[in-house]
């Protein structure tokens, strides 16, 4: 039952909207990361189209969308991973600080990864003990002497709520923890590379509820030594843990904003149509 | 406008009612998925004979199984009369006074199978990550099918070109080139004359190398992608991911790679009798020919003229399966406890 017409006027401005959209996605408080006109190719598939937006420094950024409306790809921007496979590309400006990431020659993509940390969707603790986990990213990044690398796992799995359940155990294999126990393991190994940026795809969808708020709890936490950025196809979860949201759809950025704002007053009716559950 | 929106869903649950009726009858009026239909449909002996039938299946291989040694065993009966347990510890091997042991034989397909095993695993493996990880996308089928198909070659093809290609191209430069700078080992001491025990390693390591990279390439496939993205995430590269991630990861299945190439290796007899030499002496030098059990089973058969001969070849021949069913045994203890520590549960 759904009226023709007004469908496909509130395409239509959808299309004319995006530009001026684009220019409203900006914050007030500091900026850690500026997208501009970012686009994303698979092969000759265009799937990102003339995404401009800015993530705040220090606060927690939600994107939301229904399944492949392009947010992971565009998080995967952040720390170039789609380099790994052939045919992937990105144009436009991604400017983490000032520095365009996406310029090779600008950052190696190493020291990128280094400076942005990224939490899948599923756990993903490597084949190796608990502490040795955490410790990996410390030896590839820096040098330190074994009393250092004790302190700093510590302090990683402090920072992820997780010391306390694994103390007695660190060396036990990674893969031997729970389901939420892992995620946060992954956590607290991006962590200890003390990254600027954390980048997280979907981190609770494997999670149960209680494994789920522990890890909302600490998104909170986290917020104050880094900057956040995090796909959920739980929209309750980006109200609860986001200061910022971004609508996606079809690989467009179709509305940006506070995240109260966006969830009490959208400014485009796919927005709400999206967050009221009408559609997705 | 918005309160003209009508806030049914575009897919209604209702329709999608028939799709899930099963076939059977009047199945499809139950609402719910109803497990009772089935109870009583089924066969209660089905599962019974299933269970039967295979478990007959097994049993048949294990008896198949004993029934080899037990032959084996019986056959070889006069020479453990004559040598008892001597015949493991002594290096003798004369026809003449039927005086055997099995100690050249069996060092011979150990040392063969050793410098097979130590060419090929790393080359295996670097053959697999280049398949699975490095190579270009249009490469990787070609070269995959072309390694698989290394592993159709018959043996025998194997040791003739070990004897008329690879022979002649170690006496003339490998063998030389070692003496000349690793000479001050025994190792590498003595004649270049081609064939022998290194050439026999090499002629192994060619033939066992296909099984182990096409199983291992197939291990690191299985690993996950996200797995891989999370350690390019932490900044690793290439090789950091494959040093600490995927290989430990696969540990498993490499291993169980490298021994199946080992078990073919120990029992690999055609292409060891074209390269080996068939020489009954133990030499420190790898240059020396010398003589495996398969080998030996396989030239001396047709010449055995008393029971003692015959039946010493045949105690070799059950020396040289529980030799393999020990080092395999080995393998699956250790592999259980090595694993333990990591690797995925």
């Amino acid at each position: 039952m759904t009226q023709p017409g007004t469908q496909a006027a509130t395409q239509a401005t959808t299309q004319a909207d995006t530009r001026e959209a684009a220019s409203a996605a900006n914050v007030k408080e500091p900026v850690k990361i500026a997208i501009r006109r970012l686009n994303f190719f698979y092969g000759d598939k265009q799937v990102l189209f003339d995404n401009t937006l800015d993530i705040a420094e220090n606060r927690v950024t939600a994107f939301i969308g229904p399944s492949g409306c392009g947010k992971s790809t565009h998080i995967r921007c952040y720390n170039r991973m789609f380099e790994l496979y052939k045919g992937h590309r990105a144009e436009g400006e991604i400017l983490l600080d000032g520095v365009n990431i996406l310029d090779p020659r600008q950052i190696p993509a190493l020291e990128l990864r280094h400076k942005v940390g990224m939490i899948f969707q599923k756990p993903t603790p490597f084949p190796m003990s608990i502490f040795d986990n955490i410790a990996y990213g410390l030896k590839l990044h820096a040098n330190l002497n074994r009393a250092d690398t004790e302190a700093r796992v510590e302090k990683a799995l402090r920072g992820a709520a997780l010391w306390d359940e694994v103390k007695d155990k660190l060396h036990q294999p990674g893969t031997a923890l729970s389901g939420g126990q892992q995620q946060r393991l992954c956590i607290a190994r991006a962590l200890a590379i003390e990254p600027e940026v954390l980048l997280m795809d979907e981190p609770c969808s494997a999670l149960d509820p209680i494994a789920t708020s522990k890890i909302e709890e600490l998104i909170d936490e986290l917020k104050q030594r880094f900057t956040i950025v995090i796909v959920t196809h739980n929209m309750q979860q980006a109200a609860r843990v986001s200061d910022y949201t971004a609508y996606f759809y079809l690989g467009k950025l179709i509305e940006f904003g506070e995240t109260e704002q966006l969830f009490t007053q959208p400014t485009k009716q796919e927005t709400e149509d999206y967050i009221t559950g009408r559609f997705g | 406008m918005r309160a003209t929106h009508h806030p049914k869903p575009a897919i209604a649950p209702g329709p999608a009612r028939g799709k899930y009726s099963p076939t059977v009858g009047a199945g499809s009026q139950t609402d719910d998925m109803s497990t009772s239909t089935r109870q009583s449909a089924g066969k209660p002996w089905g599962d019974a004979v299933f269970r039967g039938a295979t478990l007959a299946f097994a049993i048949g291989i294990l008896a198949l199984f004993a029934a080899m040694i037990a032959a084996l065993w019986h056959e070889s009966l006069p020479a453990l009369h004559k040598f008892g347990f001597s015949f493991l510890t002594s290096a003798a091997w004369n026809p003449v006074k039927d005086d055997f042991g099995a100690v050249i034989p069996m060092v011979g397909t150990l040392l063969s199978t050793a410098l097979a095993m130590l060419i090929a695993v790393p080359l295996s493996i670097g053959v697999a990550l280049f398949l699975a990880e490095l190579a270009p996308e249009w490469l990787k089928a070609p070269f995959g099918t072309a390694i698989e198909l290394l592993a159709a070659i018959p043996s025998i093809v194997y040791g003739m070109w070990g004897l008329f290609v690879l022979a002649p191209v170690m006496a003339d430069h490998v063998q030389p080139w070692l003496a000349s700078h690793f000479g001050f080992l025994p190792l590498f001491k003595g004649a270049p004359m081609g064939i022998g025990m290194l050439t026999a390693g090499l002629v192994l390591a060619l033939m066992i190398l296909p099984f182990i990279a096409s199983v291992t390439r197939d291990v690191f496939l299985m690993v996950p992608k996200n797995l891989k993205e999370a350690a390019y995430g932490m900044g690793a590269t290439t090789w950091e991911v494959v040093r600490d991630v995927m290989i430990p990861y696969g540990k498993k299945g490499i291993v169980g790679a490298i021994f199946l190439g080992m078990g073919r290796a120990l029992g690999e007899t055609m292409a060891v009798t074209f390269v080996i030499g068939n020489a009954y002496h133990l030499s420190w030098s790898l240059f020396a020919p010398g003589n495996s059990i398969a080998s030996t089973l396989a030239n001396e058969f047709t010449e055995a003229d008393s029971d003692v001969y015959l039946a010493s070849l045949i105690e070799l021949g059950l020396v040289l399966f529980l030799m393999t069913f020990i080092v395999l045994g080995l393998a699956q203890l250790w592999l259980k406890r090595g694993v333990a520590g990591g690797g995925k549960p």
